[in-house]
């Protein structure tokens, strides 16, 4: 007992303070990019070829953040001149179309469906399903549910019963293996619900789009309320879309 | 071992320097080897250029490694029976090319996909079907029986797959677990032709995000073997951390795992917490908790410098003594250790058996840790460490966890000292991979051994991609640590294993 006490004191209370204060990741997170409309058209051209997502188009200088992994090559290849990450974790937003971009994001609060505020603003829970992604998505989705994030102080919990969600939130590119649990465990959920694709594999494949053993678009099989950009999404990514969408 | 090719963990040989052997020859020797305290590294079968069905065995035995092929018939006598380290290795090749091991004791499909060469279905699977497909259960017959199906979708935020119990009343007889819907095709698509090679990185560290660091180390371990690139000192002392980084947190967040489901909720919260912080000094170097994007064919992809140094320098300077304390207050308090003691002990003798690899195999007494036999990287740096208790049970993989995240919190600080500056490599990569090439990599990431293995054809393109995660190899020592368990010890069982579902299902 002494000892739980004890190391209660030296751990001491390390809950964010988040969204009152805001939180700076370090510079090195590659959060929301910019795309430099400036940059020397055949320099974007060589990115754009280069990077293995194909998550470049040089025509219209976006960044399709739906498909980058974030992996950085392109910022180093052009020495930052086509692209450069900022260290903003604020990637959420409520369509598809909005992820491609040159480096604004339509602000998620105001293009969230009223109706979802409403009806789950104060509580909301959520059933997630992995499907066939790498894992780390599930473990920077679970921690928010650690001291730091306090997930639950917002009254956003993730349940084990679908009968028990309000909505879904999937990640991985939904390998065909999992597309009938996938299914199944949606209709389980009662209406209304919400559907949130996490992770770039969600939204279109991530790094295995092309493969022959994935849906790769969560989007192609039920309809996506919620898109979370990343791979994996930082758990601040994610904590900042579910408070601004819902609350 | 006369008829095997002795080889180092790494290093590229040709093709043609692989003992093609007879069928029966390659299976003696492949069983005198097994069957002798030597191990499965790899054991895969592929297509040559001639569309020949081939076989590849390597096989560690004491500090050696050692390579052999030899031809497949569409049927050949199972190896399994004799040893059980075969068992899910020709379950593999059953159900990627569609040969049979004719009388292995438990010829089942692996991940559920399509053979790939078009071959009628060994287990007769209609893959439009979705899964479960056509998969008869281990079942235990009698009155007082009942079965305990769980999954594919689980109750907390975790990975699928199906885990069928055997129970009578609360005792479990036996458990079979059955996975695959992680599957993405992995291996397929890093051997596609034409895919353009600066995908391969990004595919091989999401074969298992928790592994990102093991899995693109042994990728561009083989790269670098085949494309004879050099990889400069100080990037390979990052590439050493980012691993060490890697098996601290994920070790730290099992450890407050098995805590919680001992309904011992200090040190889950605190455990949770510190597990963050760990991730976030891997941020630090590759911008990604994960270290994705930092480990490139070549060396590294971002500088780490002196700032990066001090950063991680100060983080474990901080975290350390609470880190400790966390741990004794777990490892101290006679709840949890009523529990984690004899709780699903597997013997020495099974996990040998079934070849054990990583602390899964440390606890359970196989001391084999791949940072000391075939060291890579700066691991010539880095001591050995060694377990106390590895009578196999919980407590033994949670105290060899804690072991391991002592250990590497006493390199990490020693590999920084060296004030070595890492530069990244060029961008856009640009190398050229031997022709008629074969490599095998060995690294221990968290888990254990992480194996990836290569073949070039004669225009060095890859021919075959084989990967191993220590899952494939652990899995069932999970399943056999529960007989005869209590089904309510099947969590904490789990936890002190914590295997890969995507890493197994590629
Ligand atoms: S950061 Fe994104 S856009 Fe840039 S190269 Fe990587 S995947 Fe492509
Ligand atoms: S989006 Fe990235 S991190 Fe998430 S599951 Fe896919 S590969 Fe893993």
């Amino acid at each position: 007992m002494l000892k739980v006490i004890q190391n209660r004191r030296e751990q001491g209370y390390r809950t964010t303070n988040y969204p009152k204060e805001p939180i700076t990741l370090y510079s090195r997170y590659r959060g929301l990019p910019t795309v430099h409309q400036e940059c020397d058209k055949e320099l974007a051209r060589q990115c754009a070829e280069a990077c293995p997502q194909q998550a470049i188009d040089a025509d219209k200088m976006l960044i399709d953040i739906g498909r980058c992994t974030f992996c950085g090559q392109c910022e180093i290849q052009s020495q930052g001149e086509l692209v450069t990450f900022s260290n903003n974790f604020e990637l959420g937003t409520s369509s598809r179309e909005a992820l491609f971009t040159s480096g604004s994001l339509p602000a998620l609060a105001e293009h969230s469906k009223q109706h979802f505020k409403s009806l789950f603003g104060r509580s909301l829970q959520l059933r997630q399903i992995s499907a066939g992604g790498c894992n780390s998505c599930e473990a920077d989705t679970n921690v928010l549910g650690t001291p730091f994030f306090d997930l639950q102080r917002f009254g956003i919990d993730f349940v084990a019963s679908p009968r028990h969600a309000d909505g879904i939130h999937v990640t991985g590119p939904i390998s065909n293996n999992m597309k009938a649990a996938v299914l199944s465990t949606y209709e389980a959920v009662p209406s209304p619900k919400v559907v949130i694709a996490s992770g770039c594999c969600s939204i279109s494949g991530g790094p295995f789009w092309g493969s022959k053993d994935v849906v790769g678009d969560l989007n192609s099989l039920i309809p996506v309320d919620l898109y979370i950009p990343g791979c994996p999404p930082h758990p601040m990514t994610t904590l900042h879309a579910l408070l601004h969408f819902f609350k | 071992m006369d008829n095997l090719l002795q080889i180092q963990n790494g290093q590229a040989v040709s093709r043609a320097d692989i003992p093609d052997l007879d069928f029966t020859v390659f299976q003696q020797t492949v069983l005198d080897a097994t069957l002798h305290g030597g191990f499965i590294v790899q054991f895969f079968a592929y297509e040559d250029e001639q569309s020949m069905l081939k076989l590849i065995a390597v096989i560690r035995s004491g500090l050696k490694l050692y390579v052999a092929g030899c031809s497949l018939a569409e049927e050949y006598p199972s190896l399994t029976p004799q040893c059980e380290k075969f068992h899910m290795f020709e379950r593999e090749i059953a159900e990627q090319f569609g040969v049979r091991p004719k009388d292995h004791p438990w010829l089942k499909m692996v991940r559920y996909h399509k053979n790939y060469r078009g071959k009628e279905d060994i287990f007769g699977n209609d893959y439009s079907q979705d899964i479960p497909g056509n998969y008869p259960y281990f079942t235990v017959d009698g009155d007082a029986i009942h079965e305990v199906a769980v999954g594919p979708v689980h109750a907390g935020i975790i990975e699928p797959g199906h885990f069928r119990f055997q129970c009578a009343g609360e005792k479990v007889f036996s458990l079979e677990i059955q996975l695959g819907y992680q599957h993405r095709g992995a291996e397929k698509l890093l051997e596609q032709a034409g895919l353009p090679r600066n995908r391969l990185p990004i595919i091989a560290e999401s074969i298992a995000g928790d592994t990102a660091i093991g899995h693109s180390l042994c990728h561009s371990q083989a790269i670098e073997a085949l494309a004879n690139l050099e990889v400069h000192e100080g990037a390979k002392i990052v590439r050493t951390i980012a691993l060490e980084l890697e098996r601290i947190a994920n070790h730290i967040g099992d450890l407050g795992a098995l805590s919680g489901d001992v309904a011992f909720n200090p040190p889950l919260a605190y455990f949770g917490r510190i597990r963050g912080e760990f991730l976030n000094l891997t941020l630090t170097m590759a911008g990604n908790r994960f270290g994705k994007g930092l480990i490139r064919p070549g060396g590294i992809a971002f500088p780490v410098l002196a700032e990066h140094r001090q950063i991680m320098r100060n983080k474990i300077t901080d975290e350390t003594p609470g880190l400790t304390n966390v741990c004794d207050l777990l490892f101290s308090a006679h709840t949890v250790l009523a529990r984690f003691e004899h709780t699903g002990t597997v013997s020495r003798d099974i996990a040998e058996k079934l070849g054990l690899v990583g602390y899964a195999g440390r606890a359970s007494g196989l001391p084999y840790d791949s940072r000391i036999t075939f060291p890579t990287e700066a691991y010539d740096q880095v001591e050995s460490n060694s377990n106390e208790r590895t009578v196999g049970d919980v407590l033994s993989r949670a105290s060899v966890r804690r072991e391991e995240i002592m250990h590497s919190l006493q390199a990490i600080p020693k590999l920084l000292a060296k004030e070595v500056d890492a530069e990244p490599i060029s961008v856009p990569p640009s190398y050229t991979l031997a022709p008629d090439s074969f490599v095998v990599t060995i690294n221990e990431a968290w888990r254990g051994e992480v194996s990836h293995c290569l073949l070039t054809d004669k225009e060095g393109s890859i021919l075959r991609y084989k990967v191993k995660d220590p899952s494939f190899h652990n899995w069932t020592g999970l399943a056999m640590s529960l007989r005869n368990q209590g089904i309510s010890d099947f969590p904490l069982c789990n936890k002190s294993f914590n295997l890969s579902y995507c890493g197994f299902d590629l």
